[in-house]
């Protein structure tokens, strides 16, 4: 069926770097998902018919991984040995967490102010500003490839973790007050 | 996952919750935070002029463990001095709070948090 062995970028044939083409990606994933549907092994044997859900499941898992610049940033980086999900690990950057905890406190002021909604949006705008930033900055940093450049992208890479942790907060809030209006 | 009756007392009592003036020259500020849930820890100690710490106040964003670790450790180290409030380790708070193995990780942040604060609060020192 395929290769087992591949790694996501090359499951996909497409060019292993941060910046990439998501609508040939979307097409891509269209075409292996024929490939592996489990509808077309219905009539094979047992072995054919796992190996097609086992092919569903790493094609999903790829697509999912690939499409998202956070979690492709993550994969970038444990390709080139570096591990930046840990549990344990920790960022060591006062400032960027003093403004982290500026921006959940004033998250955590926008039911309580005169306009929620017009605050909240502010915010919205401010994280999805922040957030594109370090999507920027990433793009340069796997270009670069540097080895003192992938420590700065693990770096960014964190600071987008809690950005998008920030960011689903901020939509659970906008969630309610829709739910409220 | 259940949490243990002391989590969810610190989570819904939070001690010593609150802020102390950043700038002033006895007070030292920790700010910690673990991307892998997001979670972000302010610690901050007020040291009087004999080392001991006489105040300390926190503020965390994230989950009942990480509020109940770092509620906990405010309440250790005030009367401590600052050699003692370092030697605190993360795997106490874990015992006191027994914390389960995926969540020691919040306990690891309040360890890391209380080591900026004292450090912090040193480099304004100038030692």
């Amino acid at each position: 069926m395929f290769d087992f062995s591949k790694n996501y970028f090359e499951l996909f044939g497409m060019p292993a770097g941060f910046t990439l083409d998501s609508a040939a990606l979307a097409t891509r994933y269209r075409d292996l998902q024929k490939v592996v549907h489990p509808d077309r092994y219905a009539s094979a044997g047992e072995h054919s018919q796992r190996l097609s859900l086992q092919g569903a499941t790493l094609v999903n898992e790829a697509y999912e991984t690939l499409k998202d610049p956070l979690k492709r940033a993550q994969y970038l980086l444990r390709l080139k040995g570096l591990e930046v999900d840990g549990q344990n690990n920790t960022l060591n950057d006062p400032a960027f967490l003093m403004e982290q905890m500026e921006l959940r406190e004033a998250l955590a002021e926008v039911r309580s102010s005169a306009d929620p909604q017009g605050s909240l949006d502010v915010l919205l705008r401010e994280i999805g500003g922040m957030i594109q930033a370090q999507i920027a900055q990433l793009a340069v940093l796997f270009e670069d490839g540097t080895p003192q450049g992938l420590v700065t992208a693990a770096q960014s890479v964190q600071k987008m973790q809690f950005l998008n942790k920030l960011h689903a907060e901020a939509e659970a809030v906008e969630a309610e007050l829709d739910e409220a209006c | 996952m259940a949490y243990s009756d002391k989590v969810i007392d610190h989570y819904e009592h939070p001690r010593n919750v609150g802020v102390l003036d950043k700038s002033a020259l006895n007070v030292g500020t920790g700010m910690v935070g673990a991307p892998a849930c997001g979670d972000v820890m302010r610690l901050q100690i007020q040291v009087n002029e004999q080392g001991v710490i006489e105040d300390a106040k926190f503020k965390t964003y994230g989950c009942g463990s990480a509020i109940a670790s770092s509620s906990l450790l405010t309440e250790w180290v005030k009367g401590k001095t600052l050699d003692e409030a370092r030697q605190i380790k993360n795997s106490q708070i874990a015992e006191e709070l027994a914390l389960p193995p995926v969540k020691v990780h919040c306990s690891v942040l309040a360890e890391d948090a209380i080591k900026a604060a004292i450090a912090d609060y040193q480099s304004k020192q100038g030692d």
